[in-house]
C-alpha cells in the first residue's frame, strides 16, 4: 500500500493509523490517507468496506450510538479531532456532512437553511436572508425555490431536497464537506445535477465523498483511496488508481470482476 | 426397521375421501366459532349503542317531563346560558353543562400536569437516555398506568387534598383541583408512552442530519424532533384527554358528588361520570327519568371521547404513513 | 454585503466554542429538567405507596389475620376484606374464562383468516377500528351497557355473571390486540414451511402458530386481567355497591332449608371487589374507614395489580429477547 504525499495542494486532513471497532467486529484496520484542501476525495470499494464508516468518523457521526471504539487519530489542519477533549459538536460545526438519502428538516425551505445559522448564534434576519439566497445560489437552487421558501423543506423533488441539504450545510461554511453516497437514492437527472455542483464546488471547499459509482469518482474526485475488507487498498490520484492500479485487488475491482 | 418404512409409506400415500371429509368438517366447525369470537366486538359495539341511544331517546321523549317542569327538553338539555342539573329537586332540570363543565374542568386540570411532564419525560427518554437507562424507567413509568384508579382517588383524597388545603382552609375537602392532579399523574404514562413512540419513529436519518450541523441534543430535539412527531405527540394529548374525560374513580372519590355548574377548580362538584356513580349508587327504579338522565349522560361522555378517540388515531395513523 | 463580523463567527473557533457552551448548557438545563419530572413522577408511585402502607399498616399487625378473615362491619377494627378477596377472585375467573377465549378467538380469525378465505379485508378493518374505539372508551360506559343489557334486559342481577361478563367485555379488545400483535411478529416463512409439509390452517395455527406467539398473547392477557382487577366504575354502575357478610354458595354445599347447591349458584350470587371495598370504605366519614381501612385494602389490591403488571413486563422482555426472527 502506497501512500500518496500532496506536493502541491495544502494538506487539509489525516487519517493517521486508524482503526474502528463495532464491538468485537474491526471495522477499519490501520487507515493512513490524507485529504487535500479545496480538492475532492473519494472513497470507493465494494459495501462493508468500511467507506461510509470512515466518512462518518470525520464529524463523530458514530458517537450517536453506542457500542464503538477507535484508536489512531484524524488531523484537521494538524489537531486531532478524535481526541477526547475534542468536543464532538465542534468537529461538527468545522466538518459538514451530506447524507445518503436528502434529509430536509420539517420545516421551510428558509428555515432548512437558517436553522445550521441559528444554532451558530445568528438570528439577525438581513444576514440571514442573504446567507439563506448564497447559500440556496451555491447549491444551484435558489431560481427554482426562490418564490416558494416558505414551502416545507419535503415539498420539494428527490434532487432538489439532497441539493436543500448541501445548501443547508454550505451555509455555515463548514472546512470540509462529507458527502456519504449522495446520489444512491436519486435518478439519474437528479444524480447529474448532484456531480456538476460536487465540480462546482470543488476548489472552494474541501470534500470528501464516499461511492459505490466508479464512474462517478472519476467524474468528480481528484483523490481516490480504494478500500477493501476494512483496509485502504491503493490512495493515489484519482486518474492513476483508475488508469494504472498497482494493486492486482484494485485492478479487479474496477474491472468489475468482485463489487 | 420394517415397522417404520412401512410407517412411511402408509404416512405418504393420499387420504382417504372419508378423513379428508372430517378434516374439512373440522376446519370448517373452528373457522364459524372463531368468526363469531371476532363478530362478538361488534356486537359490545352495538349493545353499547343499543343502550346508550335507546335509553337517551326514552328520556328524551318521556311525558314525565312536562310533569316536572321541563316544557322543552332539549333547550334545557343543551342550556348554556344558565344551566342546571337538579334531578333531585321537585322542578327537575337537566342542563348537561352543569356536568360538563366538571368534566371539563378535572381534565385542564389533569392536562396541565400531565403535558408538560409527559412531554419532557418522553424527549428525554427519546432523545436523551442511553438505552439501558430508557428499559428500566419505562417499565416504572408503565407500574404506574397499573395502579388503579380508585387507589389514585385515595391518593387524590387523603394526600393531595390536604395538601391543596394546608394553603387555605376554606377549600373544601372534595374539590376538582386535587381530583384533577390525581388525573394527571394517572395520564402522565399515557402521554409520555405514546410521544415517546412518535418521536423514537422519526428516522434517525434527520437526527444525523441535525447533529452533522452541529446541534446539541435539544437543539435537535426541539427543532427536529417535535416537528416531526407533531402529530403523534398531539395524539398523545387527545388520547389523554379522552382517557381524563371517562376517568371515573378518582372524581367519585375526591371530586365531590353535588351537581353544580362552576368553573372554579377548589370547589367540589359532580362529572358526568360521577354523576353517573351517585345515581347508581342508590337504588334507581328503571325506566325512571333519574335512570334514563345517566344514559343521555352517559351517551354524551361516550360521544366526546369516542370523537377524541378518532381524532387521535386519525393523527396517529397519518403520522405512521409519514415515516 | 453580509455583515462580516456575523459571517467571521462561524468559522472562528473562539466564538464556535463559546456558542456550544451556552448551548451545552441548556442541555444540561432540560436534563436536570426531565430528571425533576421522571423523579417527582416516580416520587409520586412511592409517595402513593408509601401513604397506603403506612395507614393501612395499623391493620397489618397482629390483626392481619382479623382483617383479610372478616366480613365487613361497622367497626372499623372488625372489619375485613374476606368477602371482597374472594370475590374479586371469583370475578376475574369469570372474566378470564369468558374474555380469554374469546379475545385470542378474535384474534387469530383476524390475523389469520381475514381476508385469507375469511371476511373480506375491508370488514376486517372495520372490526379493527371498533376495537381500537371499544379500547379507548370509559368504563364507566361499559358499567352503563351492563346496567342496560345484562340487569335490565337479561334480569341477571347485581351478581358474579354480571361483574365477570363486564369486565370480559372490557378488557376484550386488550386481548385481541395483543393476540393479533403477537402472530403478526411471526414470520410468514414459518406458516408456508408448516403449510408446505401439508398441514391444515387449523393444524399450522395450533401446532405452530400459538406455541409461538404464546409469550406475547399470555402478557397481553395478564395486563388486561390486572385491569380487570382494579376496575370499580363498571361494577359500580350495576349497584354491587352492597354491604355483603357472606361467601356466594359452594357448589354442592348444604343449602338452608334442605337440598344442596347447585355447581353453578355461585355464578348468581351477589358479590363485592377489592376495588369496591375500597370506594365503598374511602366514602365514609370516619378515618378509622376513609384513612386506615381503605388504605390497608388499597395495598393489597395495589400490590394484586402491580405484581400482575411486572410480570407482564418481565414476561414480554424475556419473549423479546428469547425469540428473535
Amino acid at each position: 500500500m502506497d501512500r500518496t504525499t500532496i506536493a502541491r495542494e495544502k494538506l487539509k486532513a489525516e487519517v493517521v493509523n486508524f482503526n474502528f471497532f463495532y464491538g468485537n467486529f474491526h471495522a477499519l484496520k490501520n487507515i493512513n490517507i490524507t485529504v487535500a484542501e479545496k480538492q475532492v476525495t473519494a472513497l470507493i470499494g465494494p459495501s462493508g468496506c468500511g467507506k461510509s464508516t470512515l466518512l462518518r468518523a470525520f464529524n463523530r457521526m458514530h458517537e450517536l450510538y453506542p457500542g464503538t471504539r477507535h484508536e489512531g487519530q484524524i488531523l484537521l489542519e494538524g489537531q486531532d479531532i478524535m481526541a477526547k477533549d475534542v468536543d464532538p459538536i465542534e468537529v461538527r460545526m468545522r466538518i459538514g456532512m451530506v447524507f445518503q438519502k436528502p434529509n430536509p428538516f420539517p420545516k421551510s425551505i428558509y428555515e432548512n437553511i437558517a436553522y445550521g445559522l441559528r444554532i451558530r448564534g445568528i438570528n439577525k434576519k438581513s444576514t440571514l436572508d442573504e446567507r439563506v439566497e448564497q447559500a440556496l445560489r451555491g447549491a444551484a437552487l435558489w431560481d427554482e425555490v426562490k418564490d416558494r421558501l416558505d414551502k416545507p423543506g419535503f415539498s420539494l423533488s428527490g434532487g432538489q431536497q439532497q441539493r436543500l441539504c448541501i445548501a443547508r450545510t454550505l451555509a455555515t461554511s463548514p472546512e470540509i464537506i462529507l458527502f456519504d453516497e449522495p446520489t444512491s437514492a436519486l435518478d439519474p437527472i437528479a444524480t447529474n445535477s448532484i456531480e456538476e455542483l460536487i465540480q462546482e464546488l470543488r476548489n472552494q471547499v474541501t470534500i470528501l465523498i464516499v461511492t459505490h459509482n466508479m464512474q462517478q469518482a472519476t467524474r468528480v474526485s481528484d483523490y481516490t483511496a480504494f478500500m477493501y475488507l476494512g483496509e485502504v487498498v491503493e490512495f493515489d490520484k484519482t486518474n492513476f488508481i483508475f488508469g494504472s492500479p498497482t494493486q492486482q485487488r484494485t485492478k479487479d475491482y474496477i474491472s468489475g470482476q468482485f463489487g | 426397521m420394517t415397522d417404520s418404512t412401512e410407517l412411511l409409506l402408509s404416512s405418504t400415500s393420499a387420504p382417504s375421501k372419508g378423513k379428508r371429509k372430517a378434516r374439512e368438517f373440522r376446519e370448517n366447525i373452528i373457522q364459524t366459532l372463531l368468526l363469531f369470537a371476532a363478530v362478538s366486538s361488534v356486537l359490545v359495539t352495538f349493545g353499547i349503542m343499543e343502550v346508550l341511544v335507546g335509553e337517551s331517546f326514552r328520556f328524551f321523549i318521556n311525558p314525565e317531563l312536562k310533569e316536572v317542569g321541563v316544557e322543552n327538553i332539549w333547550a334545557d338539555f343543551f342550556n348554556i346560558k344558565d344551566p342546571q342539573w337538579t334531578v333531585l329537586f321537585e322542578e327537575k332540570h337537566f342542563g348537561i353543562l352543569t356536568l360538563l363543565s366538571s368534566t371539563l374542568l378535572t381534565s385542564a386540570v389533569a392536562l396541565i400536569v400531565a403535558v408538560p411532564v409527559g412531554t419532557t419525560v418522553a424527549i428525554y427518554l427519546s432523545e436523551f437516555a442511553a438505552s439501558s437507562l430508557r428499559e428500566w424507567l419505562k417499565p416504572i413509568l408503565e407500574l404506574l398506568a397499573g395502579v388503579p384508579s380508585v387507589v389514585f382517588g385515595y391518593f387524590a383524597l387523603n394526600v393531595i387534598s390536604p395538601y391543596v388545603r394546608s394553603f387555605n382552609e376554606n377549600i373544601p375537602g372534595f374539590n376538582r383541583l386535587s381530583a384533577g392532579i390525581a388525573i394527571g399523574i394517572a395520564i402522565i404514562p399515557i402521554i409520555s408512552s405514546i410521544a415517546e413512540d412518535a418521536m423514537r419513529a422519526v428516522p434517525n436519518q434527520m437526527r444525523e442530519g441535525s447533529y452533522a450541523l452541529g446541534s446539541t441534543r435539544i437543539n435537535t430535539a426541539i427543532n427536529v424532533i417535535l416537528p416531526a412527531a407533531f402529530s403523534g405527540i398531539v395524539a398523545s394529548y387527545i388520547l389523554g384527554i379522552s382517557r381524563a374525560v371517562g376517568e371515573t374513580m378518582i372524581v367519585a372519590v375526591a371530586g365531590g358528588l353535588q351537581a353544580l355548574y362552576s368553573w372554579n377548580p377548589l370547589e367540589g362538584a359532580a362529572t358526568i361520570s360521577a354523576y353517573i356513580v351517585q345515581v347508581t349508587l342508590g337504588d334507581v327504579p328503571f325506566g325512571s327519568l333519574e335512570y334514563e338522565s345517566i344514559f343521555a349522560a352517559g351517551l354524551t361522555l361516550a360521544l366526546i371521547t369516542l370523537a377524541l378517540n378518532l381524532i387521535g388515531f386519525f393523527l396517529i395513523k397519518r403520522f405512521k404513513e409519514t415515516y | 454585503m453580509t455583515d462580516a463580523n456575523d459571517i467571521a463567527q462561524l468559522t472562528d473557533l473562539q466564538t464556535i466554542r463559546k456558542g456550544i457552551n451556552a448551548r451545552k448548557l441548556v442541555d444540561k438545563i432540560f436534563v436536570a429538567l426531565a430528571l425533576g419530572s421522571l423523579f417527582s413522577t416516580l416520587g409520586v408511585l412511592i409517595v402513593l405507596i408509601g401513604k397506603l402502607v403506612i395507614e393501612g399498616s395499623k391493620r397489618f399487625g397482629s390483626g392481619f389475620l382479623t382483617f383479610i378473615t372478616s366480613v365487613p362491619d361497622s367497626n372499623p377494627e372488625e372489619a375485613g376484606i374476606k368477602i371482597a378477596i374472594v370475590g374479586s377472585i371469583l370475578v376475574i375467573l369469570v372474566t378470564a374464562s369468558i374474555a380469554v377465549p374469546l379475545g385470542i378467538g378474535a384474534g387469530i380469525y383476524l390475523e389469520e383468516y381475514a381476508g385469507r378465505g375469511g371476511i373480506p379485508t375491508w370488514v376486517a378493518n372495520i372490526i379493527e377500528v371498533n376495537i381500537s374505539n371499544l379500547a379507548g372508551i370509559p368504563s364507566i360506559i361499559y358499567g352503563l351497557l351492563a346496567l342496560g343489557v345484562f340487569k335490565a334486559q337479561l334480569k341477571l342481577g347485581e351478581t358474579i355473571i354480571t361483574a365477570g361478563l363486564t369486565l370480559a367485555l372490557l378488557i376484550l379488545p386488550i386481548i385481541i390486540v395483543t393476540t393479533r400483535e403477537s402472530i403478526k411478529a411471526i414470520p410468514q416463512a414459518l406458516r408456508e414451511g408448516v403449510y408446505a409439509i401439508g398441514a391444515s390452517r387449523w393444524q399450522t395455527i395450533w401446532d405452530h402458530i400459538l406455541p409461538a406467539s404464546a409469550g406475547g398473547i399470555l402478557t397481553g392477557i395478564i395486563v388486561g386481567l390486572s385491569r380487570a382487577i382494579g376496575e370499580a366504575a363498571p361494577l359500580v354502575t350495576i349497584g354491587a355497591l352492597t354491604f355483603l357478610t357472606f361467601l356466594p354458595p359452594v357448589p354442592f354445599s348444604p343449602k338452608q332449608g334442605g337440598g344442596v347447591y347447585g355447581p353453578f349458584d355461585w355464578l348468581f350470587a351477589p358479590f363485592t371487589v377489592m376495588p369496591i371495598q375500597v370506594f365503598d370504605w374511602v366514602g365514609r366519614p370516619d378515618p378509622g374507614f376513609n384513612v386506615v381501612n381503605a388504605g390497608a385494602a388499597a395495598v393489597i389490591l395495589v400490590f394484586m395489580t402491580l405484581s400482575m403488571n411486572a410480570l407482564a413486563i418481565y414476561l414480554r422482555v424475556y419473549f423479546r429477547k428469547r425469540i428473535k426472527w
